[in-house]
């Protein structure tokens, strides 16, 4: 058994979820790969977002996945780090929009 | 002058300086204890096994392996320091060739192949055949390295030779890490010369096309969406125009070998390589329809086996016993390193294969 949570060498055995439960397993897949092709958005634009969300949900397989699909489509270091940035800003703002609701309490309460 | 900041394999002695070091380590390692098959097996899973040559299309000669620059990829480990250079006698013998093959495309390169001292005259004569499609692979910054290659440009619009050009990234940064300081700029001008003498420019017979690798270990991406890439930023940045791009898959050989060791990015690499094996791109790729001459005269199925010392398995093996019928007849010699070419669409120093 590991010992540690991550092992970066698991991002190759993806796949094999499939063999625990086929159809859910490749309905994913289909749908993944769908997901990903040229579009009303290009693939390039996609694999920002990607990557934008990868840090979001701070998932270290994605974020490896799609540096490097980032990096084979040509995509620049500046323009992967102001996804990036896009991403974390929308992190921070889920965050302080909530204080919004503790204003709305501390005024409901002590205003 | 361009700041090279690595020295070749050669000039620094490196045991991946040795064709056969190289060879080694490729069949050993991930590929010996059964982490990844090996080419021959993978290929033989689809009875793609050996691998015979299709019609020839491509006569590929390698003028020479000096160069005026250093690039963190070379396949070919050239350099300034490299000093082998093909002889007018060779270049004769394959005069002879080029005059009788079945092929439709000369294609010479090397290191620049500009730097042999008799590159203008064999153009000239090789110009006089006629065939079809006379590629000439010029890294750009030759055009600029020196006043008595400055008109280089004219040249090739007298011959009408077909320019196909190194360009890793269409941002400064990224291409002078793998060629180079200065690099990019250099090949900027250049490239705007030969858009003033019609090159590149649409509807031009004087084809210019530039090839694209990766600037690092991570595989190439669609041909097709980086040509648009590149066509959008280098018209916009520059108002340079160019016809097609050729994407290219780095071959785990040479210097780029050398990275992948010393970056420990090697079985990532090669592991990337082989899950992106497709044998729709082995039935297409450049080793079928390609034979390619060396420095000194030797026959090749491929550049890269040229350089790792893989000579044809034929009869025929130099230059001066061309026969083509006999050396259709072959057996093209594969290893772990083609798996460069087989990868996702495929690879060929005329792009994708599929």
């Amino acid at each position: 058994m590991s010992k540690t949570y991550y092992d970066p060498s698991d991002l190759k055995k993806f796949g094999n979820i499939t063999e625990w439960s086929e159809e859910l397993g490749e309905k994913f897949f289909d749908y993944y790969k769908k997901v990903f092709e040229e579009g009303a958005l290009t693939a390039r634009e996609k694999s920002l977002i990607a990557l934008a969300v990868s840090h979001v949900v701070k998932c270290p397989y994605c974020i490896d996945a799609y540096t490097k699909d980032g990096l084979q489509r040509g995509i620049t270091k500046e323009e992967m780090m102001e996804a990036v940035h896009a991403g974390a800003a929308i992190e921070s703002g889920a965050t302080l929009v909530h204080a919004v609701q503790m204003m709305n309490k501390v005024n409901q309460l002590d205003g | 002058m361009t700041k090279l900041k690595i020295q070749s394999l050669h000039k620094r002695e490196s045991e991946l300086a040795n064709a056969k070091r190289q060879l080694e380590i490729l069949s050993n390692g991930i590929f010996l204890n059964g982490g990844l098959p090996k080419f021959k097996d993978k290929t033989a899973e689809t009875n793609q096994f050996p691998l015979k040559p299709n019609k020839l299309e491509i006569f590929q000669v390698n003028l020479g392996y000096m160069c005026n620059q250093v690039c963190s990829h070379c396949h070919v480990d050239a350099g300034p320091d490299r000093t082998e250079i093909m002889t007018k006698e060779t270049m004769k013998q394959c005069l002879d060739v080029i005059k009788k093959t079945e092929a439709h495309t000369l294609d010479l390169t090397g290191g620049a192949p500009e730097m042999n001292p008799n590159f203008r005259w064999f153009v000239e004569e090789a110009a006089k055949v006629g065939i079809k499609d006379f590629i000439v692979r010029s890294n750009l910054t030759i055009i600029r390295a020196n006043k008595k290659y400055y008109d280089l440009p004219d040249f090739f619009k007298k011959h009408n030779v077909h320019v196909v050009s190194s360009m890793p990234h269409w941002t400064r940064g990224k291409t002078d890490k793998q060629r180079g300081d200065g690099v990019f700029d250099k090949s900027i001008k250049a490239l705007q010369e030969l858009n003033a003498l019609g090159y590149g420019m649409p509807n031009s017979d004087l084809k210019l096309d530039l090839v694209y690798n990766p600037t690092g270990a991570f595989l190439p991406g669609d041909q097709a969406s980086l040509e648009k890439e590149f066509k959008k930023a280098l018209l916009e940045d520059f108002g340079i125009e160019f016809h097609n791009l050729f994407v290219i898959t780095n071959l785990p050989i040479s210097r780029f070998l050398d990275y992948l060791i010393a970056s420990e990015n090697y079985e990532d690499y090669m592991y990337s390589l082989v899950e992106a094996y497709n044998p729709l791109a082995v039935a297409n790729v450049m080793c079928t329809n390609t034979i390619s001459v060396s420095w000194d005269g030797w026959l090749y199925d491929c550049d890269f086996n040229q350089m790792l010392g893989l000579k044809v398995a034929s009869k025929v093996k130099h230059i001066k016993d061309y026969n083509e019928e006999l050396l259709q007849n072959r057996n093209i010699i594969t290893s772990q390193h083609c798996y460069g070419c087989t990868a996702g669409a495929g690879s060929s120093c005329q792009g994708a294969v599929i």
